[in-house]
């Protein structure tokens, strides 16, 4: 689903956020990308969701290299990845329905399935009944929940989430992770970026640890152990 | 994309952007009024322009030439004279004007008819009044026919009525002109305002941008609500400059229709015919629409989600 073949990512400034970074994550794995802050986990996810293409190497995302991808190409590959941020990026002034459904209105999907799927959608993180409230009215959980209500609504084959509980308290954390691990259960590929190492140990799953931009563990070498282990 | 789902996203993003345009009435408000000024203005000229036209009753074509005859051509022989020149080709009417009709005209409306009465004799000559056909009116044409008479024996003078008609034109011709001079400069204002209107509110709305092209937001997508209400201002514009037209139209009906009674004419102003609504409407529109493209075009492609 996810592949990396010797990334590097330097930014216009100079830095250089990634080093020869290899990896892969198969199709229905969720995978913990960990690391300290600086480490070059977000520069990873936005790689993923092409929101930056590599400076060099390339990242196989469903098939797909973005090195090559046209811009206009663009927003059709956005729209097979489900985001996560840890600031949810929901519109303010827009009531959770919409916030959610956004993304089917943007792939033109017909209301009365718009309807359907976002109702979906919010059942599987338990707002159902919040339709009409607007973010602000929401605790920061549940608003992390609309984010990720969001991500899922159309259902992507791929979910990437930057610290989804970075604003979260334990018991909640581990709540949203729980609910992503159910979505990996029913097939989807989940990478999430997170600095909790409660949590990652908590749930077993599948970690690469970068350090200083580079994988430090986790990444192609020990693949086939890992899937084993899943 | 179906044909269901492609109206679905315009039909979306029309009441999207009506919506938006509502809940800010002011500046919307004050958008339309600029625009709307704008357009009324070129529009205003313009019907200025077809009243005069109208009013002065299609005095652009009328044009006529007075042939005097000598003194001592009789009556009876300038009945024959005004037989033969109905004869010619691209002469349309013929009027004899006797010497007494003349003198009697003459009388009336100058107001010298006492010192008329002191002349022994009828100083005036017979004239033939001559309308050439409508189609043989271009000035050549004139120039043939004025030849033609001159060179009747029985003629004095022809005299050939076309100067004030040539300045009356020429007249239309500048007013057209300054028409165009003020809907072109009109037009670019109406399309820096609705730019500049679209351009603050892109920038008002750059995190919904970005979250839109993050989830897979074409930048078609992103645009055309942007677009949408770009017609929208070009269409409420529109609207406001009918008003103002009619409005102006129903101030000046009265004393125009008084300044016609002065001069024995029972003119009435006509109000923007369809075709003129036509113009502003459509005119309103594009401009609207490609203010709003520009500032789209320009302002979204900077914006991406990072």
């Amino acid at each position: 689903m996810i592949e990396f073949e010797r990334v590097s990512k330097r930014y216009p400034n100079g830095r250089e956020a990634l080093t020869n970074v290899s990896f892969r994550i198969e199709s229905g794995e969720m995978v913990f990308l960990t690391g300290r802050s600086g480490a070059g986990k977000s520069t990873v996810l936005k790689l993923v969701a092409l929101l930056e293409r590599p400076t060099r190497g390339t990242v196989t995302v469903n098939g797909k290299s973005t090195g090559a991808l046209r811009a206009r190409h663009i927003p059709a590959f956005r729209r097979h990845v489900g985001v996560v941020f840890q600031d949810h990026k929901l519109l303010a002034d827009r009531p959770v329905f919409d916030n959610v459904a956004l993304p089917l209105v943007v792939a033109g999907a017909p209301l009365k399935e718009i309807d359907k799927r976002v109702r979906a959608a919010l059942d599987q993180v338990g707002l159902l009944g919040k339709e009409r409230m607007l973010p602000s009215e929401l605790s920061v959980g549940e608003q992390q929940r609309v984010g990720i209500a969001r991500a899922v609504v159309s259902k992507p084959p791929l979910i990437i989430a930057d610290e989804p509980t970075g604003n979260l308290d334990p018991e909640l954390s581990l709540e949203v992770m729980r609910l992503f691990r159910r979505f990996s259960d029913v097939g989807v590929t989940v990478l999430v970026a997170t600095h909790d190492q409660h949590i990652v140990r908590e749930l077993a799953m599948r970690e690469i640890v970068l350090a200083s931009g580079e994988v430090q563990s986790g990444g192609a070498d020990s693949l086939p152990h890992l899937v084993a282990r899943r | 994309m179906s044909l269901g789902v492609f109206g679905t996203r315009h039909a979306q993003a029309l009441l999207g952007s009506l919506g938006r345009l509502r809940r800010n009435p002011f500046a919307t408000v004050l958008t339309l009024l600029v625009i709307g000024l704008a357009l009324a203005l070129p529009a205003a000229l313009g019907l200025f322009i077809i009243n005069a036209q109208s009013a002065t009753g299609d005095f652009g074509h009328a044009v006529d030439m007075s042939v005097y005859l000598k003194s001592g051509v009789p009556l009876a022989k300038a009945q024959q004279l005004a037989n033969d020149a109905r004869q010619r080709s691209g002469v349309a009417q013929v009027v004899v004007i006797s010497a007494d009709e003349g003198l009697e005209e003459f009388r009336k409306y100058s107001g010298f008819g006492a010192a008329l009465d002191a002349l022994q004799t009828n100083p005036l000559p017979n004239v033939l009044r001559v309308v050439p056909e409508r189609a043989a009116s271009s000035s050549a044409d004139l120039e043939s026919l004025r030849d033609y008479f001159a060179a009747w024996p029985e003629v004095d003078v022809v005299q050939l009525d076309t100067e004030w008609v040539l300045r009356f034109n020429a007249i239309l011709e500048v007013l057209r002109r300054l028409v165009l001079i003020a809907a072109v400069l009109l037009g670019a204002g109406v399309l820096a305002v609705v730019g500049n209107t679209i351009r603050l509110e892109i920038l008002n709305r750059r995190a919904e941008i970005e979250v839109t092209k993050l989830v897979g937001g074409s930048n078609a997508f992103v645009r055309r609500p942007f677009l949408y209400t770009g017609l929208i201002y070009g269409v409420g514009g529109a609207v406001l400059a009918w008003a103002i037209l009619e409005a102006a139209v129903l101030v000046l009906d009265q004393p125009v229709a008084t300044l016609a009674q002065l001069y024995g004419s029972r003119y009435a102003l006509q109000g923007p015919s369809g075709q003129v609504l036509g113009t502003l409407f459509g005119g309103g529109m594009a401009l609207g629409w490609l203010g709003a493209w520009i500032s789209a075009h320009r302002h979204l492609r900077s914006i991406e989600p990072r």
